[in-house]
């Protein structure tokens, strides 16, 4: 840990002072020393999992630490709540949303803090609030709409509309831009310096680095669970960010990409699919990719770009309302699930909790559950071919369990991720399919992921897996398919193009269909 | 239907008029619809049906079930369930019946009279504890609001049982001399000509209406309802809104205890069987939805008033019991797969209008290609 800037004290309006958090036996944060000053931008900047989100949490009152203190204007404070960190003047915009889809826009700006009239709540105080608000961002919408009615970027909007309802003096955002357009972000970045010139103190953390470049006053780098390093913003470029970040040169946690394209192997074109949350939109609007044996094909984009919308569209998950998905020949475009499972193209899903694993099963039924018919004999499961074959795919994947008759909830993140992974390639499959394959995973963890993939690429299977990571999409496959607002907007060689390109492809408000419909060979570049 | 206009957080948002067809204006006030369709087919098939005094008789018996769906509604609006107020209104109306007979403090060795008003706060305090038990073991426990309801659902009808011995409290009507007359002014008075338990509904619609519509209370319900951890980042305490709208149809139940008790002059402990599952119906066919988050008070008064209507018509045309039970069930069922229905074909049309503009988007473009 380098030391803290000490110099400037009396500017320091919040201070974390050695705060470790462990859940179950993940270190989230090893004893992180953060400051907070006075009407500066101040960006937390670190790779998914490196603890920024879990710091965050526990200064707004969300998460309590393990050990360490909390000092506001000095003061130590602790906040049972997020309510009780708002009374003392700290509000956190969540990463995810944290929204109402059944309220309105003013009841969710309000909820928990209704203005009142008497015993009643006093709708118009709390519309006309909301409409300066609103207004304010230059998001003119009705206050009186429902927040499920909403687009995803003006429902961010609504969650900093909300946090900025709280006037509070220290203000967490925690990748507020994730699903918001360029113009939306400079509309945010105009917010930010009327509150800082104020007097305000935000804490900004943004995947997007060229944000934390522009709006932030100083860099904070947290890595493992440490602080590794921090320096004011004017003093430090992209490069020595993203050194401090990763800790090591870039490319060295991901398995060589030598591979040689052959025949293709799933072919999508022109696929249009439903938004599953508010099924009247659209997710994917017109989207072409081909996926070659023996290639991994990345699909990058912001959030709600449609990645996972299109990847679950290809496994089965989402009805698809237009084009078609042919796998080896084969029309699969309105097979179920367990048709295309069969025939070679199974789905390794976002949420591994929620849709990958089933949490009352051990590790080795876990790992047998798709593939279970292949050791049917009779009207029996064979039980003997079955754990041999469970073995043979741990061994693979590496999963690290006591036994096959675990329990699941025993594994680390990492390991459980290898067993939905392990699952998914004991069904024999013809093309793997993987949405955010490294969510919420250490390391080491990560680099098996890659490798396996090239592995399995290198046996002759396709690979098409999404991640709103830009190191992941640059260094671990073939192709990148760029996404924006459920089409693609790029596709690109990864090792012609940086972050900067990469990045730029993404934000594209409307792309252009020229981009969109042609099923890409592997040796063509787009003229970005 | 002046209250149809007044929109509830968590109501579907009021679409310009403009926007709107009457097909589709039908389909969102399909429950209603239903009510008025239901009643002009009785009252052809029946002359005695829609007559006043047929219609305040059938109103009547529509007001507890009615009472009961209002508590279940907020309930069900946290996306939670409340099975066990069959049991508290039996429980409600023994309690009434213990202390309207004589309550016997052998201890003390006298017998207590308490007053009527005395005796009716009692037995909703005792619908409000049991209520309060389901919140505890929800909110506290963790215990998932179906299997803690159901476990009340027994506990409740088995100390109905035990305080009662098994047997029934016959005339409740009260001894002059001992200061105790006046229960049968629940069930069986006629204040201006409307039987009294139709003054309770409407004073317990009022006030539910404005809670859930107007108050912050209501905006954290259905907030709860609708993302309980948005809702609990944003600083509504769940768990006491949980607790206290278990207590609200604890409560409610109590009431519709007292006045079917009063009704009959008598209190059984069989009382109320199975009656939650009449106010989940209402509550369901209302357009409550049983995830949470949506369901209005307007939208449980017609579904209520549709199965009481519904049962008194096919009575009174001579259908047997039998079908009767078969009927109901098919309106529960046709209620919600109509509410699905609508959402489905709103959205899938929606989303196929979108794709068509999309797919000539696409086709224009691979024409332009070639």
């Amino acid at each position: 840990m380098t030391a803290t800037a000490t110099g400037a004290a009396t500017d320091v309006v919040m201070r974390a002072r050695e705060v470790a958090k462990v859940y179950g036996g993940t270190h989230a944060l090893r004893g992180v020393d953060f400051e907070v000053r006075r009407g500066h931008v101040t960006a937390l900047i670190g790779e998914n999992g490196a603890g920024k989100s879990t710091l965050m949490k526990i200064l707004a009152g969300v998460e309590q630490p393990t050990a360490g203190t909390i000092e506001l204007d000095g003061e130590p404070v602790t906040f049972a709540s997020p309510t009780e960190a708002v009374a003392h003047g700290v509000a956190i915009i969540h990463q995810e949303l944290n929204l109402c889809p059944n309220l309105s826009i003013a009841d969710n700006i309000f909820v928990g803090r209704e203005r009142t009239r008497g015993a009643f709540v006093d709708d118009k105080v709390q519309r006309d609030a909301a409409t300066e608000l609103l207004e304010h961002l230059e998001e003119p919408i009705d206050p009186r709409t429902l927040v499920g009615d909403l687009r995803l970027g003006q429902q961010q909007l609504i969650e900093i509309a909300r946090a900025l309802s709280e006037e509070a003096r220290v203000l967490i955002m925690d990748e507020p831009t994730s699903a918001l357009s360029a113009t939306e972000v400079h509309v945010l970045f105009r917010v930010i310096r009327e509150l800082t010139a104020r007097g305000v103190s935000i804490i900004y953390i943004s995947h997007h680095l060229d944000e934390c470049l522009e709006i932030a006053d100083h860099a904070v780098i947290l890595r493992d669970g440490n602080v590794v390093a921090q320096a004011p913003m004017s003093e430090v470029d992209m490069g020595w960010i993203i050194t401090q970040m990763v800790g090591r040169e870039e490319g060295a946690l991901f398995a060589p990409m030598a591979h040689d394209p052959g025949e293709p192997l799933l072919e999508i074109s022109d696929l249009i699919v439903a938004d599953p949350d508010s099924p009247e939109r659209l997710a994917v609007r017109g989207v072409s990719v081909t996926v070659h044996a023996g290639e991994v094909v990345g699909v990058y984009g912001l959030m709600g770009a449609g990645r996972t919308e299109l990847l679950e569209a290809v496994a089965g998950r989402n009805p698809v309302l237009g084009g078609r998905i042919v796998l080896e020949g084969r029309d699969l475009t309105h097979a179920s699930v367990s048709e295309r499972i069969d025939a070679g193209l199974i789905l390794v899903p976002e949420d591994r909790q929620r849709d990958g694993l089933v949490p009352a099963l051990s590790v080795g039924r876990n790992m047998a559950l798709a593939a279970v018919s292949r050791f049917v004999r009779g009207m029996f499961v064979r039980a003997k071919d079955e754990r041999g074959a469970v073995d043979e795919a741990s061994r693979v994947v590496r999963v690290k369990a006591a036994s096959q008759d675990a329990p699941i909830g025993s594994l680390s993140g990492g390991n459980q991720q290898k067993v939905v992974i392990g699952r998914a390639l004991l069904t024999q499959p013809r093309v793997l399919v993987l949405d955010e394959p490294t969510r919420g995973i250490d390391v080491g963890a990560k680099a098996d992921i890659f490798a396996l993939m090239a592995a399995e690429a290198r046996n002759g299977i396709g690979v098409l897996f999404a991640t709103s990571e830009v190191g992941e999409v640059l260094h671990a496959c073939d192709r990148i398919v760029v996404m924006a607002r459920g089409r693609v907007s790029a596709v690109l060689d990864p090792r012609e193009v940086d972050r900067e390109q990469l990045m730029a492809a993404s934000d594209v408000s409307v792309p252009d269909l020229a981009t969109t419909s042609n099923p890409n060979p592997p040796t063509t570049t787009e003229d970005e | 239907m002046a209250t149809t206009t007044t929109k509830a957080p968590g109501a579907a948002p009021a679409p310009t008029a403009a926007k709107r067809g009457i097909g589709e204006f039908l389909l969102d006030q399909r429950a209603f619809v239903a009510l008025i369709v239901l009643i002009i087919v009785f009252a052809l098939l029946s002359d005695a049906y829609l007559t006043p005094t047929n219609l305040i008789t059938m109103t009547k018996h529509v007001a507890y079930n009615a009472i009961l769906a209002m508590g279940m509604l907020l309930v069900i609006i946290t996306g939670g369930i409340d099975l066990s107020i069959g049991s508290i209104v039996g429980l409600s109306g023994i309690v009434a019946g213990v202390l309207l007979q004589g309550w016997d403090l052998s201890i003390f060795d006298v017998t207590a009279y308490p007053a009527v008003w005395v005796v009716v706060l009692v037995s909703l305090a005792v619908g409000a504890l049991v209520g309060a038990l389901n919140g505890l073991l929800v909110t506290r426990f963790g215990v998932a609001p179906f299997i803690a309801t159901l476990g009340t659902l027994y506990i409740a009808r088995g100390a109905a049982l035990l305080i009662s011995n098994g047997s029934t409290f016959p005339r409740l009507q009260g001894d002059p001399e001992l200061g105790n007359t006046g229960f049968s002014f629940l069930g069986v008075a006629r204040p201006l000509g409307i039987p009294t338990a139709i003054w309770i509904m409407v004073i317990f619609a009022v006030a539910i209406w404005i809670l859930t519509a107007k108050t912050p209370f209501g905006r954290r319900l259905y907030a709860t309802g609708g993302n309980e951890r948005a809702a609990e980042l944003g600083g509504v305490p769940v768990r006491s809104i949980k607790m206290k709208v278990y207590i609200i149809s604890g409560v409610c139940a109590g009431m519709a205890g007292l006045i079917i008790a009063s009704e009959l002059t008598s209190a059984a402990p069989q009382t109320g069987t199975s009656f939650e599952l009449n106010a989940i119906a209402a509550v369901v066919i209302g357009g409550a939805s049983l995830a949470g988050g949506r369901g209005t008070v307007k939208g449980a008064l017609i579904g209520a008033f549709v199965i009481g209507f519904l049962s008194d018509g096919l009575v009174m045309v001579g259908v047997s019991t039998f079908w009767q039970t078969v009927i109901k069930g098919l309106v529960i069922v046709l209620a919600v797969m109509l509410d699905q229905g609508q959402q489905r074909l709103t959205n899938a049309r929606a989303a196929a209008v979108a794709a068509q503009s999309v797919k000539r988007e696409l086709a224009a473009h691979h024409a332009g290609a070639q």
